[in-house]
C-alpha cells in the first residue's frame, strides 16, 4: 500500500488523511523531518500560509521538502500547500520550496465573506467538482513546464508539473475524492519510476 | 455557479486554523507581534479581557477604526467580537469585511433571552460553550466554530478545562446510549435531537471546538490540546505578560508539539512571569463571564 504522509505542523490535517483513506492509501501525519523517509509521496495541506511557515523554519523542514520533492517523489499543495510550492509569490520576494514554475496571489478572491463553492471541471480528473475556495490564492502565471488544469472565473486554479500537483481549494472537504485519488496514483507512478 | 457563506465555506474556514493559535490584539503593532510569533488569526479588541473585567461597566464591540488598523496591518484572518444578540453590531463587523465574528460572553450582552441567528450571515460565528447543550444550541443557531468559555481575563485554566472535559464526556456518553435514550437527553440538556444523533454518528462535533478563557502559559495551551482542543485562543496571556513576543512564540510552539514534554520544557524556561492569575472563589457571581448566557 502507498504511504502518504500529510505535513502536520498546521491545518486541515485529519480531513486529508481522511481523504487518502479513502482513496486506498495509508496517511501518516509527518511532524517530524526523520518521517519523510518512511512515505511515498506528501500532501501540504490548507491552512494559514505564515504560520506553516515559520514552523517549516523552526522546524528546519525547508530542505528537507525540498530534497523529498528533487528525489522525485511527488508532493501535492492544497490552497497554502500551493503557495508554499510556488516559485514566486505576488507582492513578496518570499519564496518557500520553490518547487513549481508558477506566480501566485495570496487571498486572491478576497477576505472570508467572499470564500465560496463552484464547480470546476478539472483536467484529466473531473467534469464537475464541487471545489471549496477558503480566503483561497490563485495562479497567475505558469512556466512552460507547468500544466494547467483548472480555471475558476478566467483563474488558474489547479496546475500540475511533473510530479508536483497544486490546487487553489480544498479537496479534502467534501466526499469527492477524485483529486486525492488522482494524487495517490501519480504516486503509484512515481514509485513504479523511482524502483526501476 | 459560484455560492458564498454556505456551511462548507464557513465551517472550512475554522479547519484550516486547526492546531494553530488566535491572539487577542489590541492595535496594529500588536497584531504584527502575533502574525510574526506565528499566530493563525487574531481577534480584534479594545481591551483584552483582563482589562474589561478590571474596568467593569458595559464593554461593547471595538471601535471600528481598531478593527480596521488590524486588518491592514496583517494578512492572516482578522477575528472581532460582538455582543451576545447584537445583530447590528454583527452585521457591521460583516459589512466591513471581518473573517469571524466571535459572539463573546467577554462582551456585555445585549439580549439576555437570545443568540443571534448566526446561520442567516455570509461571515462565520464562533460561540463559547461549557457543555454539550450549550455547544448544539450554539451550532443550531448557525456558529461554524466553538470554543470552550472558561473564565476570561483570570489566567487561570480550570474552567476551560472543566469546560473541555465536560463536552467531550457528554460526546462520550451519547454514543453509547441506546437509540430510545437520545430524545430524552436532548431534553434534559436542550440540545437539537438532530444534532445529537449526528454527533453520535460521527462520534465528533460538526464543527471544531478551541479552547479558550486562561490560558497563560505554553503548558496551559499544550494541556488544552491533550484534551482534545481542535486549537487555542489566547486572550489577555500574550500582552498581559512580561515578554509577549517570548509567550507568544512558545504558545504557537506548544500548540503544535502538546506531547512534546522535553520541548515544551525547553521553551517554557526563562519566558518572564504570566499574566498575574486569579482564584475562581473569589469572583463574585455578577463577575462570572460564563454564566452571562446559556
Amino acid at each position: 500500500m502507498m504511504k502518504i504522509g500529510v505535513l502536520g505542523l498546521q491545518g486541515a490535517v485529519r480531513e486529508h488523511i481522511r481523504s487518502i483513506e479513502a482513496s486506498g492509501a495509508e496517511g501518516i501525519i509527518v511532524k517530524k523531518t526523520a518521517q519523510l523517509e518512511q512515505i511515498d509521496g506528501l500532501i501540504i495541506p490548507g491552512g494559514e500560509s505564515t504560520t506553516m511557515r515559520r514552523l517549516i523554519n523552526k522546524y528546519e523542514f525547508l530542505e528537507p521538502l525540498r530534497q523529498f520533492g528533487k528525489q522525485g517523489k511527488p508532493i501535492f499543495g492544497t490552497c497554502a500547500g500551493l503557495i508554499l510550492l510556488a516559485t514566486e509569490i505576488a507582492e513578496t520576494t518570499d519564496v518557500h520550496l520553490g518547487s513549481m514554475d508558477m506566480k501566485v496571489v495570496r487571498n486572491a478572491f478576497g477576505r472570508q465573506r467572499e470564500s465560496f463553492e463552484a464547480d470546476l471541471a478539472i483536467k484529466g480528473v473531473s467534469d464537475a467538482y464541487n471545489a471549496v475556495f477558503i480566503r483561497a490564492p490563485y495562479i497567475a502565471e505558469v512556466g512552460a513546464q507547468t500544466e494547467i488544469l483548472a480555471e475558476h472565473q478566467g483563474k488558474i486554479v489547479a496546475a500540475k508539473q511533473g510530479h508536483y500537483l497544486a490546487c487553489a481549494f480544498h479537496p479534502e472537504l467534501t466526499d469527492d475524492h477524485q483529486l486525492t485519488d488522482h494524487f495517490v496514483k501519480m504516486v503509484e507512478a512515481s514509485k513504479k519510476t523511482l524502483a526501476s | 455557479m459560484s455560492k458564498v457563506g454556505t456551511d462548507r465555506v464557513k465551517r472550512g474556514m475554522a479547519e484550516m486554523q486547526k492546531g494553530g493559535v488566535i491572539m487577542d490584539v489590541v492595535n496594529a503593532e500588536q497584531a504584527k507581534i502575533a502574525e510574526e510569533a506565528g499566530a493563525v488569526a487574531v481577534m480584534a479588541l479594545e481591551r483584552v479581557p483582563s482589562d474589561i473585567r478590571a474596568a467593569g461597566g458595559v464593554a461593547r464591540m471595538a471601535d471600528p477604526t481598531i478593527v480596521e488598523e488590524v486588518m491592514n496591518a496583517v494578512s492572516i484572518p482578522v477575528m472581532a467580537k460582538a455582543r451576545i444578540g447584537h445583530i447590528v453590531e454583527a452585521r457591521i463587523l460583516e459589512s466591513m469585511g471581518v473573517d469571524y465574528i466571535d459572539e463573546s460572553e467577554v462582551l456585555t450582552p445585549a439580549d439576555d433571552i437570545y443568540h443571534i441567528k448566526k446561520d442567516g450571515y455570509t461571515v462565520p460565528f464562533v460561540c463559547g460553550c461549557r457543555d454539550l447543550g450549550e455547544a448544539t444550541r450554539r451550532i443550531g443557531e448557525g456558529a461554524s466554530m466553538l470554543r470552550t468559555k472558561g473564565e476570561p481575563g483570570t489566567g487561570n485554566i480550570v474552567e476551560a478545562v472543566s469546560h473541555m472535559r465536560q463536552v467531550q464526556a457528554q460526546i462520550r456518553r451519547l454514543m453509547n446510549m441506546a437509540d430510545d435514550e437520545v430524545m430524552v437527553y436532548a431534553k434534559e440538556n436542550g440540545a437539537p435531537y438532530e444534532l445529537l444523533l449526528q454527533i453520535r454518528e460521527e462520534g465528533r462535533l460538526p464543527v471544531v471546538n478551541f479552547a479558550a478563557g486562561g490560558i497563560a502559559t505554553p503548558a496551559d495551551a499544550a494541556l488544552m490540546m491533550q484534551l482534545g482542543a481542535d486549537g487555542v485562543f489566547v486572550g489577555s496571556g500574550v500582552f498581559k505578560s512580561d515578554s509577549p513576543e517570548k509567550f507568544a512564540r512558545s504558545i504557537v510552539e506548544a500548540t503544535t508539539h502538546y506531547d512534546d514534554y522535553q520541548l515544551i520544557g525547553e521553551i517554557s524556561k526563562g519566558l518572564g512571569t504570566a499574566m498575574p492569575g486569579i482564584e475562581m472563589s473569589t469572583l463574585t457571581p455578577e463577575t462570572r463571564m460564563q454564566d452571562r448566557s446559556q
